[in-house]
């Protein structure tokens, strides 16, 4: 076991496996159930769930792998998605990623040195009426400028 | 008590119509006005969100946009009484929602409900000619429900633009224990929300579709492949299941009639390549999302070896008037053979971006002004991509294209799942033609070769292109590499990423440095 692990985080993965154990085409399910507790996939829990559905590890490792939405580490707080698709090009945000990673002195992929937010991009929110878009967590947000998202950060990191 | 509309579709909420909403409420308290908050869908009017609207004796009427800073100075003018000329004299005042020039002019049919009720209430729906269709359903055989899907000359929305009674047949005619219903609802082209549009503002209209789609078929489970990037449609869609099985509409024995029918959503994972049909069904099994060979046909051999139809949202949530109204009445709009409706999306740099439902055959060009108003930016509109990012870039010369599947095909573009995204003279088209290789290369399966290294070889030669290193050769290059992809992939995704970059190129040859004799060497 994932000695990084809560007793309680473990006991949760543990429930979660048992209630997908038999759904067809569970994995998905289990992973995203995982995920939305623990706020990831750990590693080493891939052993537990191959066994449980009748999998190898090297399974579980690809389908966890194959997929942009799931992550194997611990993220920030708060996750920040900029989206990278056309629509949002055409309104401007190549411009708004450059100035956001300036401002959070962070990349794609990286956290901000106070651990609050993730960066990550994405290809389309479906907020393409109202480019560019973010999402922070689970809310979107539309015509965006780094000012305007700089304020949500702050607000959702301090209330 | 007069009610009070504020919308609950994702794109209002992204221009703060939470806070709107709150506002009102807060207001109306400290100001003793009694009002009924109803959380309806989106008109798909997003230049106006959020859009307030106030029932009256004449029909509602609009504010809009509304700022929760706005809320105060609404109720300052009594817009409650929307009709009083006080309120009337209000800068947000807007008229009858019903006579706004942009939903006049359209012809809403799968979009009949959206923006009108509350998403959640089934009675609403039922109010609203819901589930008139499967009560016709109901009454008929498997065969006559595929028939008149057939009839109505219904192609599949999601992009593809196969006749979705053709593929219907297919899994009616395969003999199975278990069949499926999968829909279709990773929507991940940019540009488009329709898909998401219905999921959140009417989700029963796409049960009720599923549920006919089973029952015609015989197909006791359905499933919803769901983005992970919609999560309100996905809270939307899981509670609208809830009620409808509570109600009878969905489980067994629906409405007496002794059919079956569960639904459940499964979410994705954020990969494009997913909203690939054999893809999709990988997924939905617990897999990686490799593309299958086909044949065999996922209606013979689709979800967990069964037959299956899998179909985009849009045609799954058009079903249900077909059924309503007959297969006549929805073959009766349109041109050629696209028949019916499409639902449009405006998007990216227009002044007026938005749903527009209208009969196949308007043009680009009346989309692009007479709805969209130009560019947002005051500067004119360069370039626009139709179909998502594996889409053809259109110049200008071709803005007055009908849309339509064939008419789209002979310009060497496509419909897709009808969004339109518009770039202003500030775009870089050898920039674009990078980013399509771009995104293939990072949503590319791997399971072709073609797909695999050719997105990456193609970012390659657009850099050396751009620098402009052996133009000749390289455009040259550009060209064979595109052919393979184009014939050698093994779906859409490796196989469609030249229309962009192709179009891109014939089209602006001087944004890659070259004359358009240059380009077309």
């Amino acid at each position: 076991m994932d000695n990084t692990l809560s007793h309680e985080q473990h006991a949760q993965i543990q429930a979660h496996i048992q209630a997908h154990q038999h759904v067809p085409g569970g994995l998905m399910p289990l992973l995203h159930a995982i995920q939305d507790d623990i706020g990831y996939v750990p590693e080493a829990i891939y052993p537990e769930i191959a066994k449980a559905l009748a999998l190898s590890v090297a399974e579980v490792h690809g389908v966890v792998s194959f997929y942009h939405h799931f992550r194997t580490h611990p993220i920030g707080k708060h996750v920040l998605q900029i989206c990278r698709a056309e629509s949002c090009q055409s309104m401007g945000s190549a411009k708004l990623e450059a100035e956001l990673k300036a401002k959070l002195g962070v990349d794609y992929h990286q956290t901000t040195a106070d651990g609050n937010v993730t960066l990550l991009p994405v290809y389309c929110l479906g907020n393409c009426g109202c480019s560019p878009a973010v999402m922070l967590d689970d809310e979107v947000y539309g015509r965006m400028s780094a000012d305007k998202v700089t304020a949500l950060i702050s607000e959702v990191c301090h209330g | 008590m007069v009610k009070v509309y504020v919308p609950i579709d994702s794109t209002a909420l992204s221009l703060s119509a939470e806070r709107t909403a709150k506002k009102i409420m807060q207001e109306a308290q400290a100001r003793g006005v009694e009002i009924t908050l109803v959380r309806n869908g989106s008109r798909g009017l997003f230049w106006l969100e959020p859009l307030v609207e106030v029932e009256t004796a004449q029909g509602r009427v609009a504010f809009g946009p509304v700022q929760p800073s706005d809320v105060a100075g609404l109720f300052d003018a009594d817009f409650t009484q929307a009709q009083a000329d006080k309120a009337k004299a209000h800068p947000l005042y807007l008229g009858l929602t019903d006579a706004l020039t942009w939903l006049k002019k359209q012809q809403r049919l799968t979009f009949a409900r959206v923006g009108i009720t509350d998403p959640l209430s089934l009675e609403d729906y039922l109010a609203h000619d819901g589930y008139q269709g499967l009560k016709n359903a109901l009454a008929m055989s498997g065969a006559d429900i595929v028939k008149a899907v057939t009839d109505s000359g219904l192609r599949g929305r999601g992009g593809a633009a196969f006749p979705t009674g053709i593929k219907w047949n297919t899994v009616l005619n395969a003999p199975a224990e278990q069949k499926y219903v999968v829909c279709n609802a990773d929507e991940g082209d940019s540009g488009t929300y329709s898909d998401r549009m219905i999921m959140e503002d009417d989700p029963f209209v796409l049960i009720e579709g599923m549920t006919i789609a089973g029952i015609a078929v015989g197909a006791t489970q359905g499933y919803i492949y769901l983005r992970s990037e919609y999560p309100h449609a996905l809270k939307t869609l899981n509670e609208a299941i809830r009620k409808a099985n509570l109600a009878g509409y969905l489980g067994e024995n629906i409405q007496g009639s002794g059919h079956t029918f569960h639904l459940e959503v499964r979410r994705a994972a954020g990969a494009y390549v997913c909203g690939e049909e054999t893809s999709l069904l990988e997924s939905l099994e617990g897999n990686r999302g490799l593309v299958r060979f086909k044949p065999p046909l996922p209606a013979i051999e689709g979800l967990f070896g069964k037959p299956t139809i899998v179909n985009n949202v849009i045609s799954l949530a058009t079903v249900p008037i077909i059924l309503d109204k007959g297969a006549q009445y929805y073959a009766d709009y349109g041109m050629g053979r696209s028949r019916g409706t499409l639902p449009i999306q405006l998007a990216g740099n227009l002044k007026h971006t938005g749903l527009v439902e209208l009969a196949f055959g308007a043009t680009l060009r009346e989309l692009l002004y007479d709805y969209g108003g130009g560019s947002a930016s005051g500067q004119p509109i360069r370039a626009v991509q139709v179909g998502g990012p594996l889409g053809a870039y259109l110049p200008e010369s071709q803005f007055d294209t009908p849309l339509d599947y064939e008419e789209f095909g002979k310009i060497w573009a496509v419909l897709g799942h009808g969004g339109i995204v518009a770039f202003d003279d500030s775009v870089d088209m050898a920039k674009m033609a990078r980013y399509a290789f771009e995104f293939c290369a990072v949503e590319s399966c791997g399971k072709c070769t073609p797909c695999r290294i050719g997105s990456t070889r193609g970012v390659e030669v657009m850099d050396k292109i751009v620098l402009g290193k052996n133009h000749p050769q390289n455009v040259q290059l550009l060209r064979d590499l595109s052919d393979t992809m184009l014939n050698g992939s093994l779906c859409a995704l490796g196989g469609m990423t030249p229309y962009p970059v192709l179009s891109a190129l014939n089209h602006f040859p001087e944004d890659f440095g070259l004359s358009n004799k240059e380009a077309a060497a």
